[in-house]
């Protein structure tokens, strides 16, 4: 199950080891300077033959890849680790931010890709429920944060003792949010795993969507779930930060 | 290069070169063949003419014996412009005739020989040549027949000096008008440098010179024209779009940095700081998205995302669109509605979804009724209607709203990049959204339609239907691609 007392959750997600290869030195320090500072340890290298050779000795949560790279191309990097039966998360980050490109990364290995210029929050989250996946338990049959269950099985939704009434997409929304309860999932991600989308709409449209949701399981209860992570996403979990 | 240099290059005088020698070649042939018979003529008629007048003495030798045709030989001698006569004893030594002198050892070989001789009467001293013909009388005297080949030689003259004018003629002619042609060729080619080379230097308006003879030359002039014609009009919309660009990231730029400027000038407090560096942020994301937007506007148009084609229900993807966008149209108070029959197309699917979400949010953005009338005609009015069908062999993919529409003067401009009608100014948007869905639409091998819906907007994306579909429910041989 994946409810957790805030403080267990915290001191998991501090232990997240991530592989930055990445030859532009500002935005690869950034990222470093930046994922150190919500408690992650990240490595640094400067091109393909460094980040693989890396990648191949140490043990990583994720790897966040850039996909051109001096000395050996990104998806190069990840094809041969994948070669070898290396199974850990990437993260792909490029220039190249159309449909296509992102298709041809995903084939290549890449668990997810993240165009540039990104906004951090995007990132993290991105990563951090990676390195989740890779590390966490299998799917679960049903979800439970605070007195709120979702059961994957029968469709149901409770609330302690009220059962709730969802749309199709309303359960699946809710149902990736607890997926990754505690983790915070931004907008971007659920309009690609939700309903699949990958562009940018230029309203916002999520919102509305999670405000619809909150209205049906935050409503009229004392203790509210489902949170709004200011400048980066979603979060549902008991209790607040 | 020099001037001679590049005149001698040109394919025409090359040409000239080459037919010069072939036509120089077949008349020397010409000549020499005509020399050959005729000199093969005269010299027949010299030795049918000999070999008659042998006979004739010969016969006058069996009749009257040598006194006769001694007799004979003296008296034919003296005729002017006569034959060779010359009759030796055994021994040599000369009998009758009017052969002077002759090349040492003529007479002692019997038969046809061409030879130097001179008359007995010559002044001159100058040798000849002739054909001689030497025949044996009984009794060892030998006969010498001859003719003089002057004539021949003179005819020889004749067709040499004849051949080496015509040959000069033919060279003079023959460069001349390779010269000529090369010259006029080089004139227009080199009218025709320099305007690509203007054109090369940046000034796309210059065209190439075209004649009136509607010759090869004309022809391509005509051609590399039309195509100047193309890369003027690309030239000019790239540039059109390019200040479009400018104008659209620099505006939003130039906020972005007055407001830095402005926070490090006057902010007194953390929380002015943290307004400001979020607004930056807010900007900075417009600015990703519409750069994005532009990126896949050159990139649809460029026809790169039709390698991702799939087969699918344009219906589909009206009901998700729907889906997605009831709550938002909701939240703006107005009732989005659709209305999806079986549309198959072979398609970009997240390309003509983006596309059809463009349409709804705009819808959203401006569909709000203007007059607020009574309350029935108001709910009316208050609709957005998606719509997905199949009409012939185009699937037709619509979004119909009710609010202040598009005057029809401003339709086909308002598809342009960047074009913000007045009336949307002061709402969100990268104003690209009709630009994408209509490079979407052409990507697809259909448009973007815009037309009244009496009051408000109906743009509808028309591309073509999966062919062989409208069969597939009778004969269900074929499975559907996967």
């Amino acid at each position: 199950m994946l409810q957790q007392s805030p403080q267990s959750l915290s001191k998991s997600d501090s232990n997240m080891r991530l592989l930055i290869i990445e030859d532009d030195r500002e935005s690869a320090d950034y990222l470093v300077k930046a994922f150190r500072e919500v408690g992650h340890v990240a490595d640094l290298a400067g091109d393909g033959e460094e980040g693989l050779a890396l990648a191949e000795s140490g043990d990583y949560d994720v790897l966040v890849v850039d996909r051109m790279l001096p000395k050996r191309d990104g998806l190069s990097v990840i094809g041969s680790l994948r070669d070898k039966g290396n199974r850990t998360p990437v993260l792909i980050l490029s220039a190249l931010g159309q449909v296509d490109d992102r298709i041809k990364g995903l084939r290549a290995g890449g668990d997810d890709y993240l165009p540039k210029p990104y906004a951090f929050a995007e990132l993290l989250a991105r990563v951090e429920v990676l390195s989740r996946r890779h590390g966490g338990p299998a799917e679960e049959t049903s979800y439970r944060v605070g007195d709120l269950e979702l059961d994957r099985l029968s469709h149901r939704v409770t609330r302690g003792s009220e059962e709730l009434t969802l749309q199709p997409r309303e359960f699946r929304l809710l149902e990736y949010l607890m997926k990754h309860a505690g983790q915070v999932v931004t907008r971007t991600m659920l309009l690609e795993n939700v309903w699949d989308y990958h562009f940018d709409p230029q309203t916002n449209v999520i919102d509305v969507h999670i405000s619809r949701l909150r209205s049906k399981i935050d409503k009229g209860f004392d203790r509210p779930l489902l949170h709004t992570i200011r400048g980066a996403g979603y979060m549902i979990r008991d209790g607040l930060r | 290069m020099t001037a001679f240099g590049k005149l001698i290059r040109t394919t025409a005088f090359r040409l000239t070169l080459v037919y010069l020698f072939l036509f120089g070649l077949f008349a020397a042939s010409l000549v020499a063949y005509f020399a050959w018979t005729t000199r093969k003529l005269i010299t027949d008629q010299i030795t049918t003419t000999v070999d008659a007048e042998i006979a004739e003495i010969n016969d006058i030798y069996g009749r009257r014996g040598l006194r006769g045709v001694v007799f004979t030989i003296e008296n034919r001698a003296l005729r002017p412009g006569a034959n060779l006569y010359l009759v030796t004893t055994p021994a040599g030594q000369a009998v009758a005739g009017n052969v002077g002198a002759l090349a040492p050892g003529v007479m002692s070989k019997l038969g046809w020989s061409e030879t130097f001789y001179r008359r007995l009467d010559d002044q001159e001293r100058s040798n000849h040549r002739a054909l001689v013909h030497v025949t044996e009388l009984s009794s060892g005297f030998r006969l010498l027949v001859g003719r003089d080949l002057e004539e021949r030689r003179r005819l020889n003259k004749v067709v040499r000096s004849a051949a080496q004018w015509s040959v000069l003629i033919v060279v003079v002619l023959g460069l001349g008008g390779g010269v000529y042609a090369a010259r006029r060729v080089l004139r227009r080619i080199d009218a025709m440098t320099g305007t690509t080379q203007r054109i090369m230097a940046g000034d796309l308006s210059g065209r190439l010179p075209v004649g009136r003879s509607g010759d090869e030359l004309d022809r391509l002039a005509e051609n590399l024209n039309a195509m100047l014609e193309r890369i003027e009009a690309l030239m000019s919309g790239m540039k059109e779009v390019s200040d479009n660009i400018a104008h659209d990231l620099k505006t939003p730029l130039t906020r972005l940095r007055n407001r830095a400027e402005e926070a490090l000038a006057g902010a007194s407090s953390e929380t002015d700081y943290r307004v400001a560096l979020e607004r930056t942020i807010e900007e900075s994301d417009g600015l990703i998205r519409t750069f994005n937007a532009l990126l896949m506007i050159a990139r649809a148009e460029a026809g790169y995302a039709s390698g991702d084609m799939s087969d699918f229900d344009a219906a589909e993807i009206a009901r998700d669109i729907h889906e997605l966008y009831e709550p938002l149209a909701e939240d703006n108070a107005l009732s989005l509605q659709v209305e999806a029959v079986a549309a198959p197309v072979r398609g970009n699917r997240e390309l003509i979804s983006q596309a059809l979400a463009n349409l709804v949010e705009n819808a959203i953005k401006y569909g709000k009724p203007q007059s607020p009338a009574d309350g029935d005609a108001d709910a009316a009015a208050a609709i957005v209607r998606i719509e997905a069908r199949r009409d012939g062999d185009q699937v037709l993919l619509s979004v119909t709203d009710h609010g202040i529409g598009i005057p029809e003067a401003d339709r086909k401009h308002a598809i342009e990049r960047f074009v913000r009608l007045e009336a949307s100014r002061t709402l969100p948007g990268s104003g690209l959204g009709l630009s994408l869905a209509s490079a979407v639409a052409r990507l697809h091998g259909g448009e973007l339609r815009l037309a009244d819906a009496d009051p408000g907007l109906r743009a509808t994306l028309a591309i073509p239907a999966r062919t062989g579909e409208g069969q597939a429910s009778a004969t269900t041989l074929e499975p559907a691609p996967a």
